[in-house]
């Protein structure tokens, strides 16, 4: 299989904007090329769009308003993992030879229709993310015996670390007890253990290994791609405590990059709860079931920006459909050395955990320079 | 009469496959395993408290049934875990279901 290359990208800050989802998306395409002008549009041959929005037909929309006539566009949906099924979508038009250069444009507004997956009626009347957090919560704490303290360490952090992206929502420090004095919003949760819903959009541009050489001197490789999904429904998850499907789409990640878990330099977490951190951390064998917490707090308290160098879900916002695109992104700035204040030590293997719907559905990327 | 119109009703029943036995949930028309027509087995069933937390003192538990159907309900005394409960209220409210548990 050919390479392919993620060789430029644009990304809006992430807003409580009230702007059409059309003019959200055309933000971070029309910064895309405005940085790269070196990329003929006339070269772009699929247009793929990441998002919850629902208006239609997204991709000619913005294919017409970015001046392309791509031979492929279309709309990816897949709630909080539109964006990494969106960039997998692109590496297999491009791996199969149906593309050379593929944009993919995530976007969402902070009114997205998919933080409710309306349909899992096994959620009864507690379908708001928060009853899932909620359990997992509990159900990770009561597992482990971890307390409330040492999850709001995950907040603690990623909220320091978004102070360092110029994009992000939050802009604000807060202390461990400003974490557990925030509302709480049910018994195991806090506002700043959540993300927050946003506007904000992110883009790509992904291209075969001779375009990708062709067109910049520091292409970032896709090198490890692997998805998973368990179920639809939330109660269907095997356990509460860890995540089956982000365990499985790390392992078929790593393998494919020929990597392990101690290989990783840098990495995205789909943090949108404090718990789902430490939980992550331990599915793709970061460290120990249990252990968790231990390596947030190490990493905290020791100012090391490895995991969620921009501030994770909890400190830059969730716009769903952007997400994935935003953490990826991310990676490939650690990998240039052009993350400014947030820049990891010389990196050479990242890696973006993108969920969905309470980890029934996750990917994993592994990028290398 | 499907699952859900029982449910309007009240009454909370397990679909079961005609082929195959298997429980089939969420419910469906068709059986997941081997598309086999369901029927719907009437309770009362006794379930099991897997997980639970609370929001403004409103309890709500994570309940499993048969060792294979899970639903999230509401209950009004503190839950404890393993806690075997049974449906005492449930329905369709704005398109969504809701259930009770004592
Ligand atoms: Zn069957």
């Amino acid at each position: 299989m050919s390479k392919v290359g993620i060789i430029g990208y644009g990304i809006t800050p992430f807003t409580k904007k009230d702007q059409k989802i059309e003019s959200v998306l055309l933000d971070s395409a029309r910064q895309l090329f405005r940085n790269n002008s070196q990329i003929n549009r006339e070269d772009v041959d699929a247009v793929l769009v990441s998002t919850n929005n629902n208006s239609k037909y997204l991709s000619p929309i913005l294919s017409e308003m970015t001046g392309i006539q791509p031979k492929i566009s279309h709309s990816v949906e897949s709630l909080c993992n539109s964006g990494t099924n969106s960039i997998v979508s692109a590496y297999s038009y491009i791996a199969s030879g149906l593309a050379n250069m593929v944009l993919v444009t995530g976007a969402e507004r902070y009114d997205s229709p998919g933080q409710i997956l309306q349909w899992d009626n096994s959620r009864g009347e507690f379908k708001h993310p928060i009853f899932w957090a909620s359990i997992f919560t509990k159900s990770y704490k009561r597992e482990f015996s971890i307390s409330d303290e040492q999850l709001a360490i995950v907040s603690v952090k990623n909220h320091k670390q978004a102070k360092e992206n110029p994009n992000a929502l939050s802009n604000k420090t807060y202390t461990v007890d400003d974490v557990m004095n925030s509302k709480k919003l049910t018994e195991d949760l806090r506002l700043l253990d959540c993300s927050r819903p946003c506007t904000g959009s992110a883009s790509i541009i992904m291209a075969s290994e001779e375009k990708a050489k062709q067109l910049t001197d520091e292409p970032i490789w896709i090198t490890g791609i692997g998805q998973k999904t368990t179920s639809a429904g939330f109660t269907k998850n095997t356990s509460f405590s860890t995540m089956e499907s982000t365990k499985l789409a790390s392992q078929t990640a790593l393998e494919m990059s020929k990597k392990n878990s101690k290989d990783i330099d840098v990495a995205e977490i789909h943090d949108a709860f404090s718990v789902c951190e430490p939980m992550a951390l331990e599915s793709m064998g970061f460290t120990a079931e249990g252990k968790g917490t231990d390596m947030v707090n190490e990493l905290h308290s020791t100012n090391n920006f490895k995991i969620n160098p921009r501030g994770g879900l909890i400190g830059t916002g969730h716009p769903l459909g952007a997400t994935g695109i935003a953490q990826t992104i991310e990676i490939v700035q650690q990998l240039q050395s052009n993350a400014g204040k947030r820049q990891v030590d010389d990196p050479n293997v990242g890696l973006v955990h993108n969920m969905s719907a309470a980890a029934t559905s996750s990917t994993v990327l592994v990028l290398e320079k | 009469m499907n699952f859900e119109s029982k449910l309007t009703k009240g009454e909370f029943c397990i679909p079961e496959c005609i082929k195959c036995k298997k429980i089939v949930w969420p419910p469906s028309e068709f059986c997941n395993s081997c598309f086999g027509d369901v029927v719907l087995k009437e309770g009362p069933f006794m379930g099991k408290i897997l997980e639970f937390s609370s929001q403004n003192q409103q309890n709500f538990c994570l309940v499993e049934f048969e060792n294979t159907i899970r639903i999230m309900a509401k209950i009004l005394k503190k839950p404890k875990l393993g806690q075997a409960v049974k449906i005492s209220k449930c329905g369709i409210s704005d398109g969504s279901y809701f259930f009770e548990v004592i």
